[in-house]
């Protein structure tokens, strides 16, 4: 049985702040849980995942965000509890869906969960959600701690069946991935089937039914309001004329910077659990007992405004700060260190801090780069491609998408030149062929290519782009841990009951005129293919299919077997010069392949002049 | 009760979140409250993978730079680069047997001379317990046990609030039954070698 399903209430776990929320939805009943995978999210989907095969949960991964929210939103609004989850940036597709889904409302609780990343440990931007909550008029919960996530999930359903509307549950990088332990609540078993009542007047979002469902939005806010007023997850501690309010993990930061500095008796702190909408009289309450307030919050100063605001409401002029030069931040994520010293500034106390070695004289070491693994496929299609156009003396721009493959960029591949979001090759591709005349050549993954590719390669087609697109099919979402995409043969994970939609077939449905599929672990065939490929006046779409090799080793997918390098090398380095696969080390000056890492791609072995790279057998 | 800070550096693939998987456990086991954190973004894909252990009353999941109580490093490089986590009062623990980055394959830099890596620690820590825990694990007869050599080092210095037989019990019921007993015999070789030192 999955650890999560243990039906013991109150037995204590160490559990991933990720494992807490899935355990979470399970006891809050939830019947319908989707997602897009994305890092810091990906443990809670893939948690259900795992438990939906052996209970009532129905879990998908859907194409996009967007998608995973319309499909829990129906369901919801059929009567039974839906969880969508996603990363940060994941909202920004799903926020078409969300903006107008706050209009019509739930009938059964729903719970978007948002997982911002400050200082972009895996991501490409570091927007703050909280501003979501605004935008959308929608409730905003944020908790501080593996267990307070568990629990105030399940709050969250609650809280959304009361007022009928959706509420966002916004966590960061260090509350998905920090460990705590975790006392288990009961198992609610759920409800998993609904029916929908019809009432167009009412879900039907033409002009005249959205200007009565706003109007019902704003209500909704003022009932949010008064709920957040009385919530105990806005909770004061401490006491004294001091004043810090704050959210999320920092107030873990706050509430032992208060216990190093030993000024519990001179500063009360006011966590903001309940976030949107902030609790206007509570914080007046708060203001008028403080005589000057540090607001401790990563990413933007969402609170500091408002608060701020709320102080020129009731009339108050002490001191509020927050984001300032010698104070915090808006970028990258806070510590305890920053906050007990940003802490002692404000409320003068003095402080030493702790004085960290002085590294000025360790030389400078090298770096240790995430790279692609050892036979990955996509390093193969990469020099594949660099030769196909090399040969064709082309000038080359080289979009790109998210995944993996995105670590093309380090040398000596280099095959990275612009990137922004999600399917943003297959758009971006158009725009600089467009305008530069040069060959442009977009890449992008199988599961990016579902996610947001096709429209992208729609409108190539249709306005008549000249470029070329390489789908890099290695059969997985590779990057986020290997979740099923709509392109993955599922049988692979022993289950049944899916379908399995071909790219190509996609492709070609399009009406792309030339689309060729590779092998990109047969090196010369694949350049032939690619060059013809290049040539092609109008858009071409190359779909390079291989198993990714990680992935291909934890479901024994393949053989593995490793190549060695032979007395016949003459030290020319093209392997380690042009590949740079991590399975080559370097041995008094030689070039040696670790047996171990090697898998047995052949690829070096095909574009070594002296043909002295071997498979270890033929070695006997 | 104090608070203990301890960081684990590694290279993705070393065995990092098991080690703090078991101490985390043993933490339990003992009755002390931990809070622990980790950034594994593309661990698979060669990139250094860190924890951070807070035991005690301490509520935060994260050490800032000046504030590890102990410092292990699963492969000398990352140890060294993650001394900034050490104060003069801090102790490290470091395995020996490098694993080279690729830059260093592709002329991006030099490894830095083990020696010269050492003694750098060792002047500006209380007291550095370095050790060839590749070839302790190769001893206890499972080379993937580096994880659990650095382990019976660590808990011989005693920084941390558990004994050996707390993390031998989080060994017992957290790592898989195969490997146990190299598990375990990896773990008395890391202690006892740390305390010849």
């Amino acid at each position: 049985m999955h650890k999560l399903l243990t039906d013991d209430p109150g037995r204590k776990m160490m559990l991933l702040g990720n494992e807490a929320i899935a355990r979470g939805a399970i006891e809050a009943g939830v019947a319908v849980a989707t997602t897009y995978p994305g890092t810091p999210s990906s443990e809670i989907s893939f948690n259900l995942f795992q438990m939906s095969q052996e209970s009532d949960l129905y879990f998908e991964y859907s194409t996009n965000e967007k998608v995973a929210l319309e499909v829990a939103a129906a369901a919801a609004n059929a009567g039974v509890r839906a969880f969508c989850m996603m990363k940060h940036v994941g909202m920004n597709v799903a926020a078409d869906a969300l903006m107008t889904l706050a209009y019509v409302g739930t009938k059964a609780g729903l719970v978007v969960l948002t997982a911002d990343d400050p200082f972009l440990f895996s991501s490409q931007n570091e927007q703050d959600n909280r501003y979501y909550g605004k935008l959308s008029g929608l409730p905003v919960l944020e908790p501080s701690s593996t267990d307070e996530a568990r629990e105030m999930l399940i709050y969250a359903f609650d809280l959304s069946e009361q007022l009928q509307e959706p509420v966002i549950f916004r966590t960061t990088t260090r509350i998905n991935h920090s460990s705590g332990e975790v006392t288990l609540g009961a198992i609610t078993p759920p409800l998993t089937h609904g029916d929908f009542a019809k009432d167009p007047m009412n879900y039907v979002t033409v002009p005249a039914v959205s200007r009565q469902l706003h109007v019902k939005l704003l209500k909704n806010y003022a009932k949010a309001l008064e709920l957040s007023e009385g919530s105990t997850y806005n909770i004061v501690s401490g006491q004294g004329s001091g004043g810090i309010i704050c959210n999320g993990v920092s107030y873990n930061y706050v509430l032992d910077a208060v216990d190093d500095l030993d000024i519990a008796d001179r500063v009360k702190v006011l966590r903001m659990g309940f976030s949107h909408p902030m609790p206007a009289g509570r914080i007046k309450d708060f203001l008028k007992t403080c005589d000057k307030v540090l607001i401790v919050e990563e990413g933007e100063p969402v609170m500091e405004e408002a608060v701020k605001a709320l102080a020129q409401e009731a009339g108050l002029t002490l001191p509020i700060c927050g984001k300032r030069d010698d104070l915090f931040s808006r970028l990258y994520e806070f510590d305890p260190g920053m906050v007990r010293r940003c802490l002692a500034r404000y409320f003068d106390v003095a402080y030493t801090p702790p004085v960290a070695v002085d590294t000025s004289d360790v030389p400078e070491l090298p770096m240790r780069p995430p790279n692609l693994c050892a036979g990955c496929s996509h390093r193969a299609t990469y020099l594949e491609v660099r030769k196909a156009a090399d040969a064709l003396d082309m000038e080359t721009i080289y979009p790109t998408d998210i995944g993996c493959y995105t670590l093309g960029l380090l040398p000596p591949l280099s095959m990275a030149d612009f990137l922004i979001c999600m399917g943003s090759s297959v758009g971006t591709a158009c725009g600089f062929s467009k305008v530069t005349g040069k060959k442009v050549i977009g890449f992008i993954g199988d599961s990016t290519f579902f996610h947001s590719g096709i429209p992208g390669l729609i409108n190539a087609v249709f306005n008549r782009h000249n470029y070329t697109l390489v789908i890099l099919d290695n059969g997985i979402t590779a990057m986020t841990g290997h979740q099923p995409n709509p392109g993955v043969d599922m049988s692979v994970f022993n289950l049944e009951g899916y379908g399995r939609i071909s790219i190509e077939k996609v492709v070609r449905a399009l009406g792309v005129d030339h689309v060729t599929v590779i092998k990109p672990y047969k090196v010369n065939k694949s350049i032939q293919a690619i060059q013809e490929a290049l040539q092609f006046e109008g858009v071409s779409v190359i779909i390079s299919e291989e198993p990714c090799a990680l992935f291909a080793q934890s479901y024994k997918l393949r053989k593995k077997r490793a190549f060695f390098i032979s007395e016949a090398c003459k030290n020319h380095r093209d392997c380690i010069d042009q590949l740079a696969c991590p399975a080559f080390y370097i041995e008094a000056e030689r070039v040696k392949i670790d047996a171990a890492a090697c898998i047995g791609c052949a690829v070096c072995a095909q574009i070594c002049p002296e043909n002295a790279i071997r498979p270890v057998k033929a070695a006997g | 009760m104090d608070t203990t800070r301890l960081i684990i550096v590694a290279v993705g693939g070393q065995g990092n979140l098991l080690a703090s998987s078991v101490l985390g456990q043993a933490a339990l086991l003992a009755g002390i409250p931990v809070h622990m954190s980790e950034i594994h973004g593309m661990a698979q894909r060669g990139g250094v993978v860190e924890s951070a252990m807070v035991f005690g009353k301490a509520r935060s999941p994260i050490i800032s730079d000046g504030e590890a109580d102990v410092l292990v490093g699963f492969e000398p490089l990352e140890t060294l680069r993650s001394l900034k986590r050490c104060s003069a009062r801090s102790v490290a623990v470091t395995n020996l047997a490098p694993l080279a980055p690729f830059t260093v394959a592709i002329g991006q830099g030099t490894y830095p001379d083990v020696e010269a890596l050492q003694a750098l620690i060792r002047q500006k820590t209380r007291r550095l317990i370095a050790m060839d825990a590749a070839a302790l694990a190769a001893e206890a007869g499972n080379p993937r046990a580096l994880n659990m050599v650095l382990l019976g080092a660590l808990i011989q210095t005693g920084v941390l609030p558990m004994t050996a037989e707390h993390v031998q019990s989080a060994m017992r019921t957290h790592t898989k039954k195969a490997f146990l007993e190299s598990n375990l015999k990896a773990f008395d070789l890391g202690f006892a070698a740390a305390g010849k030192l």
